[in-house]
């Protein structure tokens, strides 16, 4: 393993942010923490840097205890949430900063410095100043400076943070190749999952201090360990249920579910796609609250009498409208019983 | 931290605590109860409330002159800006002794005023006061405005569009990120104005007298080293307690600030109002800074054909074993030794105080930095001549005395200046360096060093300046032979007639002269390194 944490506990006052957390990332993958702001996914960056230092636990790096070992030596690279680029450094002083600290040469400073820029997409920015770039440059550019000095592991702190949507998603796809290519070992923490998910090997989600779950970005989409990580990727129709056979008893009525799902009292999620609008006078009767276009479906909110909202996945020519009144069945393919 | 501990034990508590110890001990006893005999006598509790009054008085007036002015250079952009920013830096780097005479010139009896109105300030409390806006326009519009042209006007403008009129934006945002700066320029302010010697000395006749010249008075006066101790430990402390309120609210109100470049902030005036008010801050300058140091200059070309300036040169005058015009050459080599001296004692401290997990000792040491300035130049003057004038440290042979002296007065300066702009920088930018490999020591050097460098070299102007211009200090320790220019100045003022009074008046000229150049020179320096910003 290229990084472990074991036990890695980290406290502000009396909250631990981080609350002995065990990680190992392998060499070559790319692993996205994501959570909500708080979790201490950006405390676990700061430890890993050794910009924070451990209350218990520890990092090792190739195997190697890092504590003890300050931040400059630890020679992995971090791309900080708004980069903090320097600002009275041009970009070729920005890149070959790390370099420079590491006593490369003039020369090789220089060739580094603009095979980096031609990687990320900035060939020959080399001269301009730093404060006359656009975000996505900025982003570019501390991309280029983290990657200069060959980290052996490579950490993003929200690397697409503050980016407008449609670069992002064309960033995550370049990042994605880039990373794939030069076969670096990447650490990044995100609070948007779809971010994660296009980025990641594996994603792990955090909670309070405390890794929720781990796995692919399949396994975790399709089996979120809980209801807060199945809420927290977006899914909206979560509930408390029991599971009887077949079918489990939840606020919406008796709801199918497959065949192999866990007994008991659970949590339970269906996707907005397994959510079946019918007419009014079979299944369970609703109101439509309000609906979004979402560019290939509309996504429809449905208001029972008594209980929670669902989240329907419509068609575009079939949606209902606001203030109609619609009956909704489930399919047991998109119903998931939780762990 | 080592380096500025040591050196302040060495050139600062040692020479005090040799002075308490000739005030309080008598025949191997201490004698405290003596301050509170001291305290007793009306007349001394008459100096100390004067003394406090027209500090507070000067401070107030300062601010309301000169934070128009602070705004003005900070914020507007127009021709002939930076000259005029090194032009109000000028008074404040005179020595005490010429910025009195330069007013006595303008207020005084037989002044311009009075030639011209027979109006007479001298013997009144406005003489004075005046005479310490002059002085301290430079340390609010250096200070505040200094910080002022880095604020992101963005800030303000994001208030407006939340709602605030002008005012209330420039009250609820501005004003609070200006605030540490504002508390340090009050403070200096009424530092300066409470251990004022040269300027009451001259200005406030028998009437008015502040700890500071009486201080003096039972020194070189009446001979009383045990009262004068006593007034100096009652000075120490007062100043102490005020540097320990400073150093705590200043603490609590220093945040990150959001800084930018300053040639991005500032922009030409405009409407109506924007032109009056540039209009009458310039002529404040022109009245209150630029009048008195006119005055001088003609009053040092009175006699014909230079005359004043030619007998400097002349050493048969007797006041001297030199003739005055070495003193040019010995001031500016002991100001650039007291510079280099204080911006590297200054500088180290002021890295050790700008670290934010910094404990209780080293911020403690921040009130203890500024107690040179409360402690009276006599003071330390008169120290250094009686502690360092034996085993174990003699260094009254050493030429470097007079350089430690001044420099002691400067690192304050330093200090002051470099913390604001140190404290403000993102601990995240040196975050970001020390991951690409910089270790702390490369960290403050790539990181640091150039987003402070302005501050930096402010602070080495600042030094440079006060070591030019300190008087209270180097007149005990200056070597009668290698005197300096403000102890020439004083040497010629006080002997009679008018021969000795027009030399000292070209003298002060000179060392005028001298200053402006070394801050336009400074200015200079600015403007060129500001461009890689």
């Amino acid at each position: 393993m290229l990084l472990g944490l074991q036990a890695a506990t980290v406290r502000f006052g009396g909250r631990a942010a981080l609350d002995a957390v065990d990680l190992a990332v392998a060499e070559h993958e790319i692993v996205c923490v994501l959570g909500p702001s708080g979790s201490g996914k950006s405390t676990l960056l700061r430890a890993v840097a050794g910009l924070q230092p451990l209350d218990s636990g520890r990092v090792l790096l190739d195997g190697r205890d890092q504590s003890g070992v300050p931040a400059h030596r630890r020679e992995v690279g971090l791309m900080f949430q708004d980069h903090q680029l320097f600002p009275q450094r041009d970009v070729a002083g920005n890149v070959g900063f790390g370099l420079r600290m590491r006593g490369a040469s003039k020369g090789e400073r220089a060739a580094r410095v603009g095979e980096l820029l031609d990687l990320v997409g900035l060939p020959g920015a080399g001269a301009r100043a730093v404060a006359a770039l656009s975000g996505g440059e900025q982003q570019r550019v501390a991309l280029a400076r983290a990657l200069a000095p060959r980290p052996r592991l490579l950490m993003l702190d929200e690397p697409l943070g503050q980016l407008d949507r449609s670069l992002r998603e064309r960033l995550v796809v370049e990042l994605r190749e880039l990373f794939g290519r030069l076969g670096t070992t990447v650490l990044a923490v995100t609070h948007d999952q779809g971010e994660a998910f296009a980025l990641a090997d594996r994603v792990v989600v955090m909670r309070e201090g405390r890794i929720a779950q781990s796995g692919t970005p399949l396994e975790v989409w399709q089996r979120p360990a809980d209801a807060f990580v199945a809420r927290f990727l977006g899914f909206e129709n979560v509930v408390e249920a029991r599971v009887e056979g077949e079918a489990a008893v939840t606020p919406w009525g008796k709801v199918p579910v497959p065949e192999d799902a866990p007994q008991g009292a659970r949590s339970l999620v269906v996707r907005p796609a397994g959510v079946r609008l019918v007419p009014t006078d079979e299944g369970l009767r609703c109101r439509v609250a309000a609906r979004t276009f979402q560019g290939t479906h509309v996504a429809v909110h449905l208001q029972p009498q008594d209980a929670p909202r669902l989240e329907a996945a419509c068609p575009l020519r079939s949606a209902p409208e606001v203030g109609d009144e619609v009956g909704v069945e489930f399919d047991p393919a998109d119903v998931v019983v939780l762990g | 931290m080592a380096v500025p501990v040591a050196f302040f034990a060495v050139f600062f508590a040692y020479p005090v605590a040799a002075i308490v110890r000739r005030g309080l001990k008598d025949d191997g006893a201490w004698h405290v109860g003596r301050i509170a005999d001291v305290l007793g006598q009306s007349d001394i509790r008459h100096v100390l409330w004067f003394t406090t009054w027209q500090a507070l008085a000067s401070t107030a007036l300062t601010l309301l002159v000169a934070l128009p002015g602070a705004y003005v250079l900070a914020r507007f952009d127009f021709p002939g800006r930076q000259v005029l920013r090194a032009v109000v830096t000028v008074p404040f780097v005179l020595p005490t002794v010429v910025v009195g005479t330069a007013f006595l010139a303008l207020v005084g009896r037989g002044g311009l005023l009075d030639e011209l109105w027979g109006l007479r300030l001298d013997t009144t409390v406005w003489a004075i006061l005046l005479a310490h806006v002059f002085f301290n326009y430079a340390v609010v519009v250096r200070t505040v405005g200094g910080l002022w042209s880095q604020l992101d006007p963005r800030q303000e403008e994001a208030a407006r569009m939340l709602g605030a009129s002008p005012l209330t934006a420039w009250r609820k945002v501005t004003l609070p990120a200006l605030a540490p700066a504002l508390a340090a320029a009050a403070l200096m302010v009424f530092l300066f104005t409470f251990t004022s010697f040269g300027v009451v000395q001259i200005l406030g006749g028998p009437t008015f007298s502040t700890l500071e010249v009486e201080i003096y008075r039972q020194t070189s006066e009446i001979f009383d080293l045990s009262t004068a101790a006593v007034l100096t430990i009652v000075q120490f402390l007062a100043v102490g307690a005020i540097l320990a309120v400073h150093a705590w609210t200043v603490r609590r109100r220093e945040t990150a600030l959001k800084l930018v470049d300053a040639s991005l902030t500032a922009r030409r005036p405009r409407g109506a109002g924007q032109w009056a008010l540039l209009a009458a801050v310039l002529a404040t300058i022109a009245l209150l800074l630029l009048l008195p140091l006119a005055v001088l200059v003609q009053r040092s070309l009175t006699a014909p054909g230079f005359g004043y300036y030619r007998a400097l040169t002349d050493a048969d005058g007797g006041t001297f074993l030199v003739a005055p015009i070495h003193a040019i050459g010995a001031s500016l080599s002991y100001a650039a030794a007291a510079t280099a001296v204080a911006v590297v004692v200054g500088g180290l401290a002021a890295a050790a105080l700008a670290r934010r997990d910094s404990g209780r000792i080293v911020r403690g040491f921040d009130a203890l930095l500024m107690l040179p300035l409360g402690v009276s130049a006599v003071t330390v003057g008169f120290g250094f001549l009686i502690a360092l004038d034996e085993p174990p440290l003699d260094l009254r042979q050493s030429w470097m005395l007079v350089p430690l002296a001044q420099a002691l007065v400067g690192v304050p300066f330093v200090v002051r200046t470099m913390l604001p702009v140190l404290r403000a920088v993102d601990v995240r930018l040196r975050e970001a360096a020390a991951v690409l490999g910089a270790s702390p020591w490369r960290v403050w050097r790539e990181v640091d060093l150039p987003m402070v460098r302005r501050a930096l070299l402010v602070a080495a102007g600042f030094a440079f300046a006060v070591s030019l211009g300190e008087f209270g200090a180097t007149v005990f320790i200056a070597r009668p032979d290698n005197p300096t220019l403000p102890v020439a100045v004083a040497r010629l003022l006080s002997r009679p007639g008018d021969l000795n009074y027009g030399q000292a008046m070209a003298l002060s000229t000179i060392l005028m002269v001298v200053c402006a150049v070394a801050l336009l020179v400074l200015e200079r320096l600015r403007t060129d390194r500001s461009g890689e910003f």
